[in-house]
């Protein structure tokens, strides 16, 4: 049976983890490959690195990474963060990434999509969207989350997999860093209408909103930074309990 | 030890070439026929289109060379859909190492295609998969899938049964990606290479 997947994320800048990390068994916390490994140690099913880091050398500094976490980790991951190319993504992939997530490249053009998907495949496709509540209704975020679009999240979801996303990364402004739960009715909505999996992301504070996120949610997969980087929820801890509640995870 | 990896168009060349890094191997890229034939193992990648990959590889000439490989070959993923007869992906016939069909996951309610994610594998039959317990988990991305048939040496369900593993004379392939399932991927890989 195919399981549900735990999905880490690592914010990067000029190569090093920025978010706090609290492994006192790292010889350097702040390197994104050793955390990389611990994770995957721990049961990890993929990882995220973001590179946000904003410099003129961008791409060199990102496919520099990529190449570290390729020839060192041994399960999936993907790379995001500033990637607006064919050019960039080709490097990505060269240098050993299984997917690459696109996000505010896709709003400014969405046709990026379709001929990424066409050069690579959809399967390395992974389309970021930011998603906030204003006034009831679902609008697409820039830019971190910090500009609005006219766009709505769940015609703009349909839209990318129409285009040949091979999966989504939804983000809800509205419940990342709250630590309160998934946003699970959006992520149902947009999961129950989309063939292609969804990954929930933002608002992971304890171990039940995972079970929440899989089962109200219908998540395919649920990524979370800072609980897992401050130790608050440890990976085999959650896994197995998530067994527990009945969701299929990998556990060997 | 000379490995080589099937050099086209493959998307997964590099995260190969790691993974036989990871077991101190360097591996040969390469289409040379000199080459693929000399080696003592290849390795047959795939990640993309069945109809794009195959013109790739009939436009080299490795259409003809694979299937005529005298070492043990190990196709991946696209790589298994490409050594069977035909695929339904496009319409394209393929090279017909396994006379098997490569059909699509059906559309139903509740079941992504893509299967993306670790899935299970069982009735595992062959030296492949020494050391390995049934039910072990392997990385999965995959819309078409290999029909179930008597070259199986693994099975794994997503909607239906399917065979997810097959072998036939000095011919192995596997649909998951084992070169990112993690340590019981890893240990696949080095059981092929000590085959």
């Amino acid at each position: 049976m195919l399981t549900k997947r735990i999905i880490p994320c690592l914010d990067v800048k000029d190569g090093k983890t920025v978010k706090g990390v609290n492994f006192e068994n790292l010889r350097d916390a702040g390197d994104p490959v050793e955390l990389g490994a611990l994770y995957s140690q721990q049961g990890a099913d993929e990882l995220v690195f973001l590179d946000i880091t904003a410099t003129l050398e961008k791409r060199g500094t990102l496919v520099e990474l990529v190449r570290k976490v390729a020839a060192n980790i041994n399960i999936p991951f993907t790379i995001g963060g500033g990637i607006s190319s064919i050019e960039d993504v080709s490097a990505c992939l060269n240098a050993g990434a299984d997917k690459v997530s696109i996000n505010s490249s896709a709003v400014k053009n969405p046709a990026l999509i379709d001929s990424l998907a066409r050069e690579f495949g959809s399967q390395c496709i992974v389309v970021a969207i930011d998603t906030r509540n204003n006034q009831g209704i679902d609008l697409v975020h820039t830019h971190g989350g910090t500009k609005a679009t006219a766009i709505q999240t769940i015609p703009w979801a349909i839209e990318v997999q129409e285009r040949g996303a091979g999966e989504i990364l939804l983000t809800s402004m509205d419940h990342d860093g709250t630590k309160a739960g998934f946003a699970n009715v959006l992520t149902s909505s947009i999961s129950h209408r989309l063939q292609i999996p969804i990954i929930a992301s933002g608002g992971a504070g304890n171990m039940q909103h995972f079970v929440d996120v899989f089962t109200q949610g219908a998540a395919d997969a649920a990524l979370a930074a800072s609980i897992f980087h401050f130790k608050e929820i440890e990976i085999p801890t959650l896994k197995h309990w998530l067994a527990d509640q009945g969701v299929s995870v990998r556990t060997n | 030890m000379r490995v080589a990896i099937v050099k086209y168009n493959a998307g997964n060349i590099r995260s190969v070439a790691y993974a036989l890094n990871r077991l101190g191997i360097e591996p040969e890229i390469s289409d040379d026929p000199e080459v693929l034939r000399s080696v003592d193992k290849v390795i047959f990648p795939g990640v993309g289109e069945a109809s794009t990959a195959m013109r790739y590889l009939k436009k080299d000439g490795l259409d003809k060379l694979i299937p005529s490989l005298q070492q043990p070959v190990l196709g991946i993923c696209l790589g298994l859909q490409l050594m069977c007869a035909h695929s339904e992906e496009n319409n394209t016939d393929c090279l017909n190492i396994f006379p098997v069909q490569v059909k699509k996951f059906p559309s139903q309610d509740q079941i992504k295609v893509p299967q993306i994610g670790w899935n299970t594998i069982h009735e595992l039959k062959s030296p492949l998969f020494k050391g390995l317990s049934e039910n072990a988990f392997m990385y999965f991305v995959h819309s078409y899938y290999a029909e179930q048939n008597p070259y199986a040496i693994a099975t794994t369900d997503y909607i239906f049964p399917y065979t997810s593993a097959i072998h036939k004379d000095n011919f192995y392939a596997v649909q998951f990606h084992a070169e990112k399932s993690g340590e019981v991927g890893s240990q696949i890989i080095e059981n092929f290479i000590r085959l």
